[in-house]
């Protein structure tokens, strides 16, 4: 009788440490996760801002170059449309979840990307322009964006794979999808991005 | 997923096979062409490091030969990055980058100074003081006028922080009582041993993301002769050129 209660009590011990172990790994992972979650929200809002920072650029650009007479009004109008479409596009870390709309805000920023270095090769006709100290000015700020979105999708890049590799490993799998943490979406290259024509000055 | 480390395996490979050698700095100035006399070079490493000093913002000249077509914004920002040049604290770090046979420079400003040297400035500074000198072949004035451009645009943006007299007392005490609450608090909690075992797999994911901020204390670089960088980060910021 007696040894009985002591049998029951040690395997009632180990159970409750068995279970206090896996509660504690649990906890463990579950901050992990936040954390890593936290760290791509963080960068995702630098790539944000960088790609708004170009937008907000470009009606400053586009009124310096219209001054000179003319100017290839095809080349602007793009310039123009992919700003706009872009800015129809909602950019919140949401998009992160969803393949296609990350999809859509890569592609439309891509598009923008290529209208305004075609209007950068364009300007290579226009020797004033190229003198001009104000759009020296604004060339260098707009060269200088294109810089820091680059390392901002990169540093974003790592982040999320680090995430994602969490994620999806063994342990954590288990009930990562239960408490809400999926899969990120993360920059690819785009098809053709490599030929993307290079500006000399 | 199998994708994803295929495609970066990929990567990998052709970033190593294509990009330079990131190079460790070890002085203010550093010359790998021999374009600067040794003079020249004491002078300028005086002249940096003194400006490090009175300042706290760390400026590094680089003169490299070539970066076999390999992006010099590429280049510059890892360069920058691995010495985490500038204070942690400020990131106020900024690379002045030659590389002679390519004929191109860049000037990567660290995320704290990008305020008092935006993009537009530093390509102006490159433009206007650098590029006549180096056109007509004199590097050193070419140089010297940019440092001085630059020095002269971040001059009042941080003051030298009083570190040294700080280490003697007014850092030391609270250093003293985080140790000893540190001491009371594992006292405290010695029983817990597997509950910090559980614990120990934070830290170990954890610290992946925030890769950039490893090392480095945030002592402006000694005092006596080599560069040291504080721990600094740089966001793509600054300008680049050509002659």
């Amino acid at each position: 009788m007696k040894r009985g209660l002591l049998v029951g009590c040690s395997i009632a011990a180990v159970v409750l440490i068995i279970v206090v172990a896996l509660v504690g790994w649990g906890v463990g992972v579950y901050n992990n996760l936040v954390s890593l979650n936290e760290a791509v929200n963080q960068n995702w809002s630098q790539v944000e801002n960088q790609y708004q920072r170009r937008s907000d650029l470009i009606p400053n650009l586009v009124n310096t170059v219209k001054g000179y007479a003319n100017f290839e009004k095809d080349v602007l109008t793009r310039v123009t449309e992919a700003r706009a479409s872009v800015g129809s596009i909602k950019a919140t870390s949401e998009i992160l979840d969803d393949p296609k709309a990350f999809q859509k805000f890569q592609s439309a920023q891509a598009n923008l990307g290529s209208a305004l270095s075609r209007l950068l090769v364009t300007v290579e006709n226009y020797p004033n322009l190229k003198a001009n100290e104000g759009f020296l000015n604004l060339q260098a700020q707009l060269e200088g964006t294109e810089n820091r979105i680059t390392v901002a999708r990169m540093n974003f890049n790592q982040v999320v794979q680090d995430y994602n590799t969490r994620v999806k490993r063994f342990p954590a799998v288990i009930f990562a999808g239960i408490a809400g943490f999926h899969e990120k979406q993360y920059f690819k290259a785009q098809p053709g991005a490599e030929n993307a024509p290079k500006v000399e000055f | 997923m199998k994708k994803l480390f295929y495609f970066l395996l990929f990567l990998q490979t052709f970033l190593f096979a294509q990009q330079p050698e990131v190079v460790h700095l070890q002085a203010w100035a550093n010359d790998y062409t021999n374009t600067l006399s040794s003079e020249q070079l004491n002078y300028l490493n005086n002249d940096l490091r003194a400006f490090s000093d009175s300042t706290s913002s760390q400026l590094v000249l680089l003169i490299i030969p070539t970066l076999n077509g390999y992006p010099i914004e590429d280049y510059s920002y890892q360069v920058a990055k691995e010495n985490k040049i500038g204070s942690k604290k400020n990131n106020n770090g900024i690379l002045f980058l030659v590389v002679k046979d390519d004929r191109k420079l860049r000037i990567e400003v660290g995320y704290g100074l990008e305020g008092s040297m935006p993009d537009a400035l530093c390509s102006s500074i490159l433009r206007n003081e650098v590029r006549p000198y180096f056109r007509s072949g004199d590097y050193y004035q070419g140089i010297k006028q940019g440092i001085d451009a630059i020095k002269a645009a971040t001059a009042g943006e941080y003051k030298a922080t009083d570190l040294k007299r700080k280490k003697g007392n007014g850092k030391g005490l609270p250093t003293i009582f985080l140790i000893i609450l540190f001491i009371i608090i594992s006292l405290f909690f010695r029983g817990g041993g597997r509950r910090r075992g559980g614990g120990g797999f934070i830290f170990y994911g954890g610290g992946g993301g925030f890769g950039g901020f490893g090392g480095g204390s945030s002592g402006g670089g000694g005092s006596f002769g080599g560069f040291s960088g504080g721990g600094g980060s740089f966001g793509g910021g600054g300008s680049s050129g050509s002659w």
